[in-house]
């Protein structure tokens, strides 16, 4: 089954009078429990891709479908709807709200579903011991590692039980331990939960763990092809 | 349901110093427009109290086509055979007491010194002289049938060296349009604590004042307290007789309630520069956390958080700002009432001539005048905040994705 499927999208950044072309008629589709790679040079489109299929931003042209549905004519709020039930987030910084706890912070999206408490307890407990971080469930992220922070910020993004997870660059700012273990965390959890993840980096210890690499180069994609 | 407030607690929390400061803006000004009501309203009080005490009473009768400020002792302008009227006002039930007053202008000299004076020509047995009578400084009050015996209020009696004793020379207009002047003696000196007009009136048996006028048996005005104050409009029914009006303090005070409203206007003029002011700065503090916070906020979108729930977000702190700068300022403001409702603030002798303004304010701060200054500064803050709340949920969540900080 296709979660998610973009058809000759581009986007045309404009700063001024220059135009930056970020992605040039790309179409990709992406199927149900994939873990995918989006690699290629800095400036060749990677979060571009990642934010249309995250219905964070619109594409100048061209469709972008999240499980069939034409996204591209969404407002402001209907996407917010969408992410917030079937996607979601990694960011490279550890993208967790300071003032929150480890526990709170997963307990954001299932508060902004509306989840009852017994059920939301029981999702973040489930969450914290998949990413090994149950016992600083109360620690607020000041408190915590840069790894530690990631993975709550993995056990985040799982907690509405999503379509996908776009992570960008999820190891950029980690050591070569931490990155191994966040990128084990995800493959674990893709394998365990057919959750499809789809990530972008430039490090080749991360690109191994993918089943499908796509390359983009200038805004176009160059290669697409099997991982490993 | 989102804890909007736990969320909210703690954001203020991250920079408690600059959350501190902003509400404290808006206490100290809570505090200084609550001291400033309650200044008001004091004044205002005590300036009907002192006004019914002693210039327009409760009820005032007098001939039709009375003028207040002219003072006219032509017998068509005057009431004949007063004590009768009186006498007859009082056997109503709601009336506590009714006597004649004759007003008259004079001239009080002392060696080289003149001075402008309202000559009051009182019944001395009178309950209505209960303020002068009670504000005695020194010397004695006037009797019924003293023939050269005055009062003086204490500024003029500084003003011009006098004390209980003193011979004064008094110039009073009389009914035929002339001048009397005859010595009299200060028998004693008072003071109504209204330096407006205590600097102004000097008090002399009624009789006394009939004769020197000119007047014979006539007076200017019936003064009539009454039991309960309200009752006013519905004695002034009761009274009827030839040729004369009756006034209710209402009527009498119209310059004093229309100041009020004046001066009522003016403090919520004054109530919105300040409250616009504090919240200029609590909009500030919020502005800065939308700039700080900005990528936050982005995270918030990207996982589903709607415009309108960042809104409440940011509004929840400015409440919070609001609330806690009304509860330090409220208790502030209300000791400060207490205080100088007790102490009152001297200011003396205002120069306002014909307005009974005492020369100390007590604070009197109303419990309405307390809560809508308290909701007004609620709603301007919240009000104002809007713009920082909308800025925030303005905010693109893609800014979330570009790692700046
Ligand atoms: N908000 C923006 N305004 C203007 N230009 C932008 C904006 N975002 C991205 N671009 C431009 O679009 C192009 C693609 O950017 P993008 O961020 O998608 O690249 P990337 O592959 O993620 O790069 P990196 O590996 O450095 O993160 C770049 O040339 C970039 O400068
Ligand atoms: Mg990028």
């Amino acid at each position: 089954m296709e979660v998610a499927k973009v058809t000759d999208v581009t986007r045309v950044y404009k700063v001024g009078e220059v135009e930056t072309h970020a992605l040039n008629g790309v179409s990709l589709s992406i199927e149900a429990g994939e873990f995918t790679a989006l690699v290629g040079p800095s400036g060749s489109g990677k979060t571009t891709l990642l934010q249309l299929l995250g219905c964070l931003d619109q594409p100048t042209s061209g469709k972008v479908f999240i499980n069939g549905k034409d996204v591209t004519q969404l407002n402001r709020n209907q996407r917010a709807d969408l992410r917030k039930g079937a996607i979601g987030f990694v960011f490279q910084f550890f993208a967790l709200i300071p003032t929150l706890t480890a526990y709170e912070n997963i307990e954001m999206p299932l508060l902004l579903l509306g989840k009852k408490p017994s059920e939301r307890r029981q999702r973040v407990m489930e969450l914290l011991d998949a990413v090994g971080m149950a016992e600083r469930a109360h620690h607020r992220p000041d408190q915590l590692s840069g790894g530690e922070q990631q993975r709550v910020a993995v056990a985040r993004a799982l907690a509405p039980h999503p379509l996908m997870i776009l992570a960008d660059e999820p190891t950029a700012n980690l050591d070569t331990d931490n990155g191994r273990q966040v990128m084990q965390i995800m493959q674990k959890l893709n394998q365990e939960t057919k959750t499809t993840f789809i990530f972008a980096t430039h490090d080749p210890r991360v690109i191994q763990y993918a089943q499908r690499v796509v390359t983009l180069r200038d805004g176009k994609i160059v290669d697409d092809g099997n991982g490993k | 349901m989102i804890n909007y407030f736990r969320l909210a607690y703690r954001n203020l929390g991250r920079n408690r110093r600059r959350s501190a400061l902003s509400a404290l803006a808006l206490g100290l000004g809570v505090a200084l427009l609550l001291l400033m009501a309650g200044f008001f309203e004091g004044e205002m009080r005590s300036a009907m109290e002192s006004s019914l005490r002693l210039q327009s009473g409760h009820l005032q009768v007098r001939p039709v086509g009375y003028e207040e400020d002219k003072l006219s002792l032509a017998w068509e302008d005057l009431i004949e055979n007063p004590e009768q009227v009186a006498a007859q006002i009082a056997t109503l039930e709601a009336v506590a007491d009714a006597a004649p007053r004759l007003m008259a202008s004079g001239i009080l000299t002392v060696r080289d010194e003149a001075v402008g004076v309202q000559v009051l020509g009182v019944d001395p047995a009178s309950a209505s002289n209960a303020p002068y009578r009670e504000g005695l400084l020194s010397g004695s009050f006037l009797e019924a049938d003293d023939r050269e015996g005055i009062l003086i209020g204490r500024p003029l009696a500084e003003a011009l060296g006098l004390s209980a004793g003193s011979k004064v020379n008094l110039l009073v207009n009389t009914s035929d349009g002339l001048v009397n002047e005859q010595a009299f003696v200060v028998r004693g000196v008072y003071s109504t604590a209204t330096p407006t007009l205590d600097k102004l009136v000097v008090l002399m048996p009624l009789a006394k004042t009939q004769t020197i006028t000119g007047a014979q048996n006539r007076a200017s005005i019936i003064f009539v307290l009454l039991k309960d104050r309200e009752q006013a409009p519905v004695v002034a029914q009761a009274i009827q007789g030839k040729n004369i009006e009756v006034k209710t303090w209402q009527e009498l005070n119209q310059l004093l309630i229309e100041t009020e409203n004046f001066s009522n206007a003016y403090l919520l003029l004054l109530n919105l520069i300040v409250l616009g002011v504090t919240a200029t700065v609590i909009v500030n503090t919020l502005v800065m956390a939308v700039f700080e916070r900005t990528r936050e906020v982005g995270i918030l979108a990207a996982i589903g958080m709607k415009g309108r729930q960042i809104m409440t977000l940011f509004l929840a702190e400015a409440g919070f700002l609001a609330l806690g700068g009304i509860g330090f300022g409220l208790p502030i403001g209300w000791a400060l009432c207490a205080y100088f409702g007790k102490k009152g603030f001297y200011i003396g002798d205002l120069g306002i001539t014909g307005m009974a303004f005492g020369e100390r304010i007590y604070t009197y701060l109303t419990l309405e005048a307390a809560s809508s200054l308290l909701i007004t500064a609620l709603i301007l803050t919240l009000l104002a905040s809007l713009y920082p709340a909308i800025l925030a949920a303005r905010l693109e969540p893609v800014e979330a994705l570009h790692g700046k900080n």
